[in-house]
């Protein structure tokens, strides 16, 4: 890793698709928050592995799938480093941060849930984070509680405290908040859980691209992250889990790749990490995201979060010079999200004059609706930003406001 | 910014700020709650049809974006006095408006206020929110009380 700041003018040309027009305007790409866009490496990594060395993992003796399964083998020691997890055997390959909650509700829930235990979210949580419990209580009569934030977008730390209790067996809580750009004080909440006996799934969705995630130092039970934030491909993620809460876990999906041996009258599951791998997985997303950490660990996330962290405060001074903008999440702990309203004109509005200078962002509730109702609106415009992204792009979205101000109110 | 002035044209600023028919109907025997999951807009629908099938009152309540906001308000100044019949004919014309689908509305149809809604055929992103208001009074005549979305 490099100690020197990030440079982001050679980090932009590594970015194909920033190369472009949209309406006859440069790209300002400012929806990171939803999905990052891929630096050449990735997309040339993907693109190598189909022209080269692309065959069924795990399968085959000849060479092709020698090669396929030493690629997507070697990703779960990238991801081990990334997340510095004492072992391989902790890294399951999934979808993406969705399947990897889902496994861990379905799995760890279903085996742990009763009628009387609870399970703690917060307010802040993506939908992804909240449905899967909704539906795990649901199924075992356990109770589903909300730890409630502050009007600032702070995690109430004192309902938090009073909420865990010995009934508590599950806290699933976001890192980073995808609409708040919240940093929730991850060490200490997962130390409370474990206090009160309960263990702690945190979804690292907006994290991993965002700062240095040390998954022994945090004490978590679970860390689930998604490649497709992290500049590789759609559709493959990661979940990370203590060896010996995956140890106890039932499997979930069942299918080639997770048996060792199956007979109809009893069938023994894989060992770790492929227990939890049923079926041909994503290979190119694996070798995609392999190539992402490699680039990303190359630019060093530290001077990552360094420079999103200037720009974000770049932003916040324009922004709390805008009359009638206001800001959703103002936490000292913040990152990577501007999320805000123009007074009288809905996010779709802004969002739609906005894309037509060329500037990509997100309108609407941000798969966090219970956020939107706390603040008592249904949609937010959110800028959310990358490594990619410079002082001229914030400065691009606020001649942007400015216009889609002087044109809502002609 | 020429062309976005065709979206966001005066007339449409204009029921944005200041919608027609923009509460609950004092009486009504139809309704409808119509709601846009993507973007979290809601629109609920109240009408009064006489026994001859004629929409005597018709209002909204709900919140949207500018362009659904105003299509909800124009919408219910074209149907007001109409058939539930002509609400059918006008939706499907209106539908081709703003998907840029057909040419102009047949010229029995009054489309001296909804024309204004034809920029939204230029941004595909936005046709729901014209059509969510359409939508949900179709539920309201057709299958009472139902909730529906536009996905
Ligand atoms: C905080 C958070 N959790 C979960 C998700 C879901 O991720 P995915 O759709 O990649 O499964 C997202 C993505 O928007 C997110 O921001």
């Amino acid at each position: 890793m490099t100690s020197a700041a990030l440079d982001v003018d050679s980090v932009r040309a590594d970015f194909p698709i920033l190369k472009q027009q949209i309406h006859g305007r440069p790209l300002v790409y400012l929806d990171s928050g939803a999905s990052a866009q891929k630096p050449e490496v990735v997309i040339q990594a993907v693109s190598d592995y189909y022209r080269r060395d692309h065959s069924n993992v795990h399968r085959a003796v000849h060479t092709l799938s020698q090669r396929a399964t030493a690629a997507y083998e070697a990703v779960r020691e990238k991801v081990c480093t990334l997340l510095n997890a004492a072992r391989t055997s902790e890294i399951i390959y999934v979808s993406g941060t969705t399947a990897a909650i889902n496994l861990v509700a379905q799995t760890y829930g279903r085996a742990n849930l009763s009628v009387g235990s609870e399970v703690l979210v917060t307010e802040m949580e993506h939908h992804a984070n909240i449905v899967p419990w909704q539906i795990a209580c649901e199924l075992s009569g356990a109770t589903l509680k909300v730890v409630p934030f502050h009007d600032n977008g702070v995690l109430d730390l004192e309902q938090y405290r009073t909420m865990l209790s010995d009934d508590t067996r599950i806290v699933a809580v976001t890192h980073i908040s995808n609409t708040l750009g919240t940093i929730n004080p991850m060490t200490e909440m997962i130390r409370l859980a474990h206090d009160a006996g309960a263990v702690v799934l945190v979804d690292g969705a907006q994290a991993v691209p965002h700062m240095t995630v040390d998954v022994q130092a945090l004490d978590c039970d679970f860390y689930a992250f998604s490649a497709h934030k992290l500049y590789g491909p759609t559709g493959f993620g990661i979940l990370y889990g203590k060896e010996s809460l995956l140890e106890a876990m039932p499997p979930w999906q069942g299918g080639g790749d997770m048996i060792k041996q199956v007979r109809f009258a009893q069938t023994t599951y894989n060992d770790l990490p492929y227990k939890f791998e049923a079926g041909t997985p994503h290979i190119a997303g694996a070798v995609g995201l392999g190539a992402a950490i490699d680039y990303v660990s190359g630019h060093g996330l530290g001077q990552i979060a360094a420079h999103e962290r200037a720009l974000l405060n770049y932003a916040q001074a324009q922004a709390s010079a805008v009359s009638g903008l206001q800001v959703f999440g103002t936490a000292p702990d913040k990152a990577a999200v501007l999320s805000f309203e123009l007074d009288g004109i809905h996010a779709h509005d802004v969002g739609t004059v906005l894309d037509h200078e060329g500037i990509a962002v997100r309108a609407g509730h941000h798969c966090a609706m219970p956020v939107m109702e706390h603040f008592g609106v249904a949609a937010t415009v959110r800028a959310s930003f990358g490594m990619y992204n410079n002082y001229d792009d914030v400065d691009a979205l606020f001649a942007g406001i400015a216009r889609t101000k002087d044109l809502m109110s002609a | 910014m020429t062309d976005l002035r065709e979206l966001y044209q005066a007339v449409i600023l204009d029921h944005n700020r200041n919608p027609r028919n923009f509460r609950m109907a004092q009486c009504h025997n139809h309704k409808a709650q119509g709601v846009n999951p993507l973007c979290g807009d809601e629109v609920q629908i109240y009408l009064q049809l006489n026994e001859a099938g004629i929409i005597e009152d018709i209002s909204f309540q709900g919140r949207g974006c500018a362009i659904s906001t105003a299509s909800a308000s124009i919408m219910t100044e074209t149907l007001k006095g109409r058939s539930a019949d002509e609400a059918d004919t006008y939706f499907s014309a209106f539908h081709q408006l703003v998907t840029g689908e057909g040419g102009r509305a047949a010229a029995e149809l009054d489309f001296s206020k909804l024309d204004v809604l034809g920029g939204v055929a230029a941004y595909p992103a936005r046709v729901k929110c014209a059509t969510l208001a359409w939508h949900t009074v179709q539920a309201a005549l057709h299958q009472n009380n139902e909730k529906i979305t536009t996905e």
